[in-house]
């Protein structure tokens, strides 16, 4: 998609949602994005801080995974920008100052940074579980084989299935394919982990297991989070700010216990009312 | 005609078979160009420019528009010098390709969206993406129609006789013109044919099932 190349907004950098803190490692700047004429989020702004933990809620169709899509750059803005440390994710500068949409040996840089956990897994069903998680530090990384390996099984050790490592993902539960894929995205020591409702796709048995998982990540790492998920006592434990979206817009903002005890907004209101 | 001469059967076998090494070697080299070939025009066909897919499509089509027969008379008539074996193998070998090719597009657009997105999620290389996600996924997908092209091919190259390749049909007819004797050989020939292709196609219709088809 051709985008006209966008005048840097040195304004737009110093916007008061930053005065929060000067350190967000994620910020959308007045994005945009449409599908033909359906605009699914319309100049929407917020930002992430490092190492916080995030819970994206919404209604159906609020514009919740089109965020995270945008996010891991599966799918480009319409317009404005997403600043990821302070650099823009998906365009680049152009002499004259302003900037322009990224190539894709950019964004191929730039995703190195963000990894994504998503609901149907996407497990490679052609290779071992071992090699689901070594592929992508070996050759994109460029790490030896052994070290990737053993790296493999210490991530395999810590979500318990240091005893799966020859099965076939097809061998394994939902709930344990659900493991690997964190292990896998973890492999790539990202910065930033987007989950877009990793536990919808699992049987309901196997759900805790896998929030505890998460759960223990998000406390003994320092990964930015992002999740989307309709698991309220999940975002309750795990996150420090819930970010409540309907229609492609912000409309509530504030710690777990706040938004879930005290919500501000009717909308709010109505969709906790709904899901809890 | 007085019946079925069996000496004369006798006779013409081992020419038959020594026809049917030459069957056999046309089919597996075409085959293999087959294969490769229309793996790389199927990828081509993915490619982001236009300038690669437009002229890749419209050879294809060109192929798959025109006989066989007439591309292996043609390229025998142009190619002079070349061995009509390799002209052979090479013309069945492209102008299966034009097949093959639509057999992996069809496998490689088979492979689900989510391992695309896991591919680029994890930032691997297109090269990679192609080489250890995406194509091991397809080929096991299709392999068993590309075995029934092979089994095709097998089936015609007997138009190779026409460009003088001493593949088994040749050899039958040039026994058959000496001696007199085409029922001999023509029957010989195609229990050939049948023999090899018959457990060929029993066996694909195994891997199929085993794929999981
Ligand atoms: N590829 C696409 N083409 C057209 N419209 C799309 C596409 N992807 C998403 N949309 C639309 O964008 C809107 C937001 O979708 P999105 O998937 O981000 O919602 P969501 O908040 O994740 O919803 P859910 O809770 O159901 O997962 C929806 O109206 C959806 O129909
Ligand atoms: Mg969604």
């Amino acid at each position: 998609m051709a985008t006209e190349p966008l005048p840097l907004q040195k304004t737009a950098a110093a916007a008061p949602e930053d005065a929060a803190g000067t350190d967000a490692l994620v910020r959308f700047d007045r994005v945009v994005k449409r599908y033909g004429d359906h605009v699914v989020l319309d100049e929407l702004d917020f930002s992430v801080r490092r190492g916080e933990h995030v819970t994206l809620i919404g209604p159906s169709g609020s514009g919740k995974t089109t965020i995270l899509r945008l996010l891991m750059t599966l799918e480009k803005v319409s317009g404005g920008v997403i600043w990821v440390d302070g650099a823009p994710l998906s365009h680049v500068r152009t002499p004259d100052g302003g900037l322009k949409p990224a190539g894709e040996k950019h964004l191929r840089e730039a995703r190195k940074k963000i990894g994504m956990v998503f609901q149907q897994f996407n497990l490679f069903p052609n290779m071992k579980v071992l090699q689901n998680i070594t592929e992508a530090p070996i050759s994109v990384l460029g790490m030896d084989r052994d070290e990737a390996e053993s790296r493999a099984r210490e991530l395999l050790d810590l979500v318990g299935l240091a005893g799966k490592i020859d099965a076939h993902p097809s061998q394994l539960s939902g709930g344990q394919q659900q493991r690997v894929a964190i292990a896998r995205a973890l492999a790539m020591r990202p910065e930033i982990l987007l989950l877009d409702e990793v536990t919808s796709a699992l049987d309901p048995e196997l759900v805790a297991g896998v929030l505890d998982l998460l759960s223990d990540i998000a406390r003994t790492t320092d990964i930015t989070m992002l999740c989307v998920t309709h698991e309220m006592n999940f975002a309750r434990d795990v996150s420090e700010k819930v970010l409540m979206f309907d229609a492609g817009r912000v409309v509530e903002a504030g710690p777990p216990e706040k938004i879930f005890t005290a919500p501000e907004h009717e909308r709010t209101r109505d969709f906790l009312d709904a899901v809890l | 005609m007085n019946g079925f001469d069996w000496n004369a059967a006798g006779d013409v076998l081992p020419l038959v078979l020594r026809g049917f090494e030459v069957t056999l070697l046309a089919t597996v080299l075409g085959t293999l160009v087959a294969a490769v070939l229309g793996l790389a025009v199927a990828v081509a066909g993915r490619a982001p420019s236009r300038f690669v897919t437009v002229p890749v499509r419209a050879v294809m089509e060109f192929i798959r528009s025109t006989p066989l027969l007439v591309q292996l008379v043609g390229a025998a008539a142009f190619f002079t010098s070349v061995e009509p074996l390799t002209i052979g193998i090479v013309v069945l070998g492209i102008h299966y390709a034009a097949y093959t090719s639509e057999v992996y597009r069809a496998g490689i657009d088979g492979v689900p969206k989510g391992q695309w997105e896991a591919c680029r999620a994890l930032s691997l290389s297109p090269r990679r993406t192609w080489q250890a996600v995406v194509l091991p996924q397809a080929v096991r997908k299709v392999l068993p129609a590309l075995g029934n092209y092979a089994i095709s091919m097998f089936k015609e190259t007997p138009f190779l006789a026409v460009i003088t390749v001493q593949e088994m049909v040749f050899e039958a007819r040039r026994y058959g013109a000496d001696h007199f004797a085409y029922t001999e050989a023509f029957t010989l020939a195609g229990l050939v044919f049948l023999v090899a292709s018959y457990p060929t196609s029993l066996l694909m219709r195994k891997l199929e099932k085993r794929l999981g088809h």
